[in-house]
């Protein structure tokens, strides 16, 4: 029997937060977070948290797992339990809606702010727009986000500062496109990065990259776009 | 872009900068008195006080003054935007720090040309 | 009801998906007042899940490679019963469809020449059949789908689409002369029901294929728009044509690419046999579909099965070496790692024919008009419903679709469907307001659920329908096992329509959401049933035990289930496309 502790609360019938104490059968198999998720869902009905691909795409089922964030539908038992107890929680620093479900309104409002599309000023050929496969291959590692929010929820600079500081996805995201030989807003984007928090307020922490689910490396991107603001502006 | 009015350079980018190359500058005054404490094991007032009555040891000191002056402000400011959420609060720790900043800077000026 | 708040849109698409999404993109930049309401984030939609390409005559990899080629590949994939009027529109605009998504940012892999890069795919040839293996399928690597998907997402945001983001539609609303004027929905943080009225409405909903115990579909894919339709009263469309995935991971059912044959892997037996060279000598590995996964229930079936059970087959990878496999297969080399645990650059794959596609749905024109049967027996449009995507049955993909199809379908007909409403609505449409008592209609299920008071459950209810579905309406079907599985369904409906939901709360109330998906799941569920058992023949994904053959004289049609009465209906299938010449039912080999 699998213990499991998880964190409730449901804004109607709860005053306050509470961690709930539930046991798994899970007949010994190494099963994923989400398999243990969806046998409390059907012990009580109530349990809410989020998943669609379950298959490490789709990037709903984020959430804190004896506390490192990670993906609960490609993470087996076996990488984080100890001690036979596993304790579930809500992505940090992100108000919670209900159990295990967060509110992601400022982690969505860091990725629009930073221009999620590719921009160019030349009008498009009738066919494609060529691309060498160097420069498509400096795409690789970046593109693959999933918005999972695992990263920027682990992020202290990004817990201080959500409304202010672009956090890890966001910036991964708009170094994606700062490095799109198709894309021409260069100059316009790195202009919207260079105040003392968007990109600055990052401290190289560096837990986005160990809790990726998809092995990406934001502090090597935000380390890109600081030197291509320092060649932009010096 | 967040704005802001109370931050050193006014742009992340010469913060970031500031904060680089102020350590360096530390970083070399400190190696240096550090090596000379050393290759001087008995030092006494006058040796010490002909170091620093020397013009380019004078400006070393000035620069690695100033390096921590602007490494303390960034440093702190950040600090204080990380963690102090009421506005009243900040702004008034900000002027404490820049008030006690500028003091000692302008204190060790004063030591360094003075008598 | 009176309190109820209402929310009016020009278009409201149900549906965040590649379809929903590119439909949403069109009236966007046209500056109508649309909404994209989806159940999730719009990239948490399974179109995110798709791997291996997206299909399309180019002419990157051959410069002379043609869109009529394609076309035929997809009419005779789909054992002749696509429409080849449809498909003949969906190969043609192709092109321009994919050349916009790459202006819009989709992150190609490139050729050394810098073009898209296009690899095979299964049921893929030149010069109509005759010149051998065709390379048709733009990939991002394998993680087309997740590229696609953002992609049209960033660009709607670029535009500014609006968003119901976590919204569950529940049912259709009509007036009294029929139209489809809008749809109740929920939002799901609040709990909210509101009524959302509009001119056009479009189901851009996805697949269904969790009817299925074992599947590659996302635990979203809940056939929430066809469920809708059908209670609607309006009529499905080949739903008995359900698409087994030959390589979905033994055991978990997550997909592995058919970019994998594409690149150059193929299928083994227990003895190390490459037995498709058996049953398809020519196309091997890279035959259709249905043509592989029959192969592969034939060989486990024979014995020659992989494991202590012998009940699967493996996929080898092994001899492309970890280079093409880190380039061109990344995703895959990580799913097998985490679902399978097994390093594809060292081991083959365990692999088993999975649950993947409806190739069935909503009837609608290459406009995305809804289709319905008129008094006459003729078709008649449905005014102000539409649908695209999977959720629709153009069609396409006929009794088969073949691989990197589907996101083509999604991008050209929901664009297509996105220019038509654009069109239809500068002209000016309008219907009569749904009454008080026709909302009220659209109301009825989410009243029962939230007035139920007792019975069972909803995960108990929804894992026995699946196992129906998986037992009598696998890869394999026959009259005997598929009336049992109708006269169970008919059961199970009673049992579902007494279900009881124990948290009636309202914030993010999930438990809500899983009851009316069942209700979605049992609508699908039934019609597949049906429609199966009704065509007697075996065609396409759709293979019989008592009716081996197939049968132009009678079956060269479409199916059509009507919920009313819950019976099947025949429509013609279109053979006059506009610009090429019709191409005539042949004996369907690889």
């Amino acid at each position: 029997m699998l213990q499991v502790s998880i964190y409730r609360y449901n804004p109607e019938t709860d005053s306050a937060p509470y961690m709930q104490e539930f046991q798994v059968d899970t007949q010994g198999r190494d099963v994923m977070v989400l398999d243990v998720l969806h046998m409390m869902k059907e012990q009580d009905n109530g349990l809410a948290y989020r998943r669609s691909c379950r298959e490490g795409v789709c990037g709903s089922d984020g959430m804190n797992m004896n506390g490192k964030n990670g993906l609960a539908c490609i993470t087996p038992l076996s990488e984080v339990v100890k001690g036979n107890k596993l304790v579930l929680r809500p992505l940090p620093g992100l108000p919670v809606i209900r159990d295990l479900v967060v509110d992601m309104g400022l982690f969505y409002q860091q990725y629009e702010r930073i221009q999620p599309y590719l921009q160019n000023d030349e009008p498009a050929p009738a066919i494609e727009r060529l691309q060498s496969p160097e420069d498509r291959d400096k795409l690789d590692g970046l593109y693959e986000c999933i918005l999972c929010a695992c990263c920027s929820t682990s992020c202290p600079s990004f817990w201080w500062n959500p409304d202010k500081f672009v956090g890890p996805a966001g910036l991964l995201q708009s170094y994606r496109f700062l490095v799109d030989s198709r894309d021409t807003a260069t100059r316009d984007r790195l202009s919207e990065l260079e105040d003392p928090f968007s990109v600055f307020r990052c401290r190289g922490i560096m837990n986005c990259v160990a809790v990726c689910p998809k092995g990406l490396n934001p502090t090597r991107a935000i380390g890109k776009i600081r030197e291509m603001l320092l060649a932009d502006g010096s | 872009m967040v704005t802001n009015v109370t931050n050193l350079g006014r742009s992340g980018l010469s913060d970031w900068l500031i904060q680089r190359v102020s350590a360096v500058i530390l970083a070399l005054y400190t190696l240096f008195i550090v090596l000379y404490l050393l290759f001087n094991p008995n030092l006494d007032y006058a040796t010490w006080s002909g170091l620093f009555a020397q013009t380019w040891m004078r400006i070393f000191s000035l620069l690695a003054f100033v390096s921590l002056a602007g490494h303390a402000w960034v440093g702190l400011w950040t600090v204080t935007t990380d963690y102090l959420k009421p506005t009243a609060i900040r702004v008034t720790v900000q002027l404490l720090v820049i008030l006690a900043i500028f003091a000692f800077l302008v204190w060790g000026i004063q030591i360094l040309w003075g008598a | 009801m009176s309190n109820m708040r209402s929310l009016t849109f020009d278009a409201i698409i149900i549906g965040g998906g590649g379809a929903g999404l590119r439909a949403a993109l069109e009236l966007a930049k046209s500056g109508k007042k649309t909404a994209v309401l989806s159940k999730v984030f719009p990239t948490r939609s399974h179109t995110v899940s798709a791997q291996g390409g997206i299909t399309c005559a180019i002419a990157s990899a051959d410069p002379d490679d043609d869109w009529r080629w394609h076309m035929y590949d997809t009419v005779k994939g789909g054992d002749y019963i696509a429409d080849q009027d449809a498909a003949e529109y969906m190969c043609s605009e192709g092109p321009k469809a994919v050349f916009e998504l790459e202006h819009m940012g989709l992150p190609f892999s490139r050729f050394d020449n810098g073009r898209i890069y296009q690899r095979p795919f299964g049921g893929q040839s030149k010069d109509y059949g005759a010149g051998g293996q065709a390379a048709r399928t733009c990939a991002a690597a394998d993680r087309t789908g997740h590229a696609l998907l953002h992609t049209l997402y960033q660009n709607n945001l670029k535009n500014n689409t609006t968003f119901l983001n976590e919204w569950y539609a529940v049912d259709l609303v009509k007036n009294a002369n029929g139209d489809v004027v809008g749809c109740i929905a929920m939002d799901i943080e609040t709990g909210e029901v509101v009524h959302v009225k509009s001119k056009a409405t479009v189901l851009a909903t996805g697949g269904s294929g969790r009817i299925y115990a074992s599947t590659t579909n996302a635990l979203i894919n809940t056939g929430d728009g066809i469920g809708m339709a059908l209670r609607a009263g309006f009529p499905m469309q080949d739903m008995e044509m359900w698409q087994f995935h030959p390589t979905g991971i033994y055991g978990a059912g997550t997909l592995v690419t058919e970019g994998c044959r594409g690149e150059g892997g193929y299928l083994v037996n227990k003895d190390g046999e490459r037995f498709m060279e058996r049953y398809a000598p020519n196309a091997k590995d890279l035959a259709g579909r249905d043509v592989v996964a029959r192969s592969m229930v034939m060989e486990i079936l024979e014995g020659r099965g992989c494991g202590e059970n012998g009940d699967h087959v493996y996929l080898k990878l092994d001899h492309l070496g970890e280079e093409v496999l880190g380039k061109r297969l990344p995703g895959i080399v990580e799913l097998s790692k985490t679902f399978a645990h097994v390093d594809p650059a060292k081991e083959p794959i365990p692999v088993v024919p999975t649950c993947h596609y409806m190739m069935g749905g909503v009837p609608t024109n290459v406009h995305g008009q809804a289709i319905m049967r008129g008094e006459d027996g003729k078709d008649q449009i449905v005014n102000g419903l539409f649908a695209c995507g999977e959720a629709a049955c153009v069609s396409v993909h006929g009794a088969n679709r073949l691989g990197g199809n589907s996101l083509l379908d999604l991008v050209v007909f929901g664009r297509a469907a996105g220019m038509f409403i654009e069109g239809a609505l500068n002209e000016g449409i309008d219907y009569l307001d749904a009454s008080e008592s026709d909302v009220e209609t659209a109301m009825k299920r989410i009243t029962r659920w939230n007035e139920s008071e007792g019975g069972e459950t909803v995960p108990e209810l929804k894992r026995e329908l699946q196992a129906i579905m998986q037992n009598s309406f696998g890869v394999f079907r026959e009259e005997e096992n598929m009336q049992k599985g109708v006269k169970q369904l008919a059961e199970l409906r009673g049992r579902i329509a007494n279900a009881y939901l124990p948290d009636k709360t309202n914030a993010f109330n999930t438990a809500r959401v899983e009851a009316l998906e069942l209700d979605n799941l049992m609508e699908v569920a039934e019609a597949t049933a049906i429609a199966a058992l009704e065509r007697k023949e075996s065609r396409g994904a759709h293979s019989r035990y008592d009716y081996p053959d197939r049968d132009d004289v009678n079956w060269l049609k479409h199916s059509l289930y009507f919920p009313a009465d819950k019976t099947v209906g025949k429509r013609d299938v279109n053979f006059a496309p506009r610009t090429v010449d019709t191409f005539e039912p042949k004996v369907r080999t690889y």
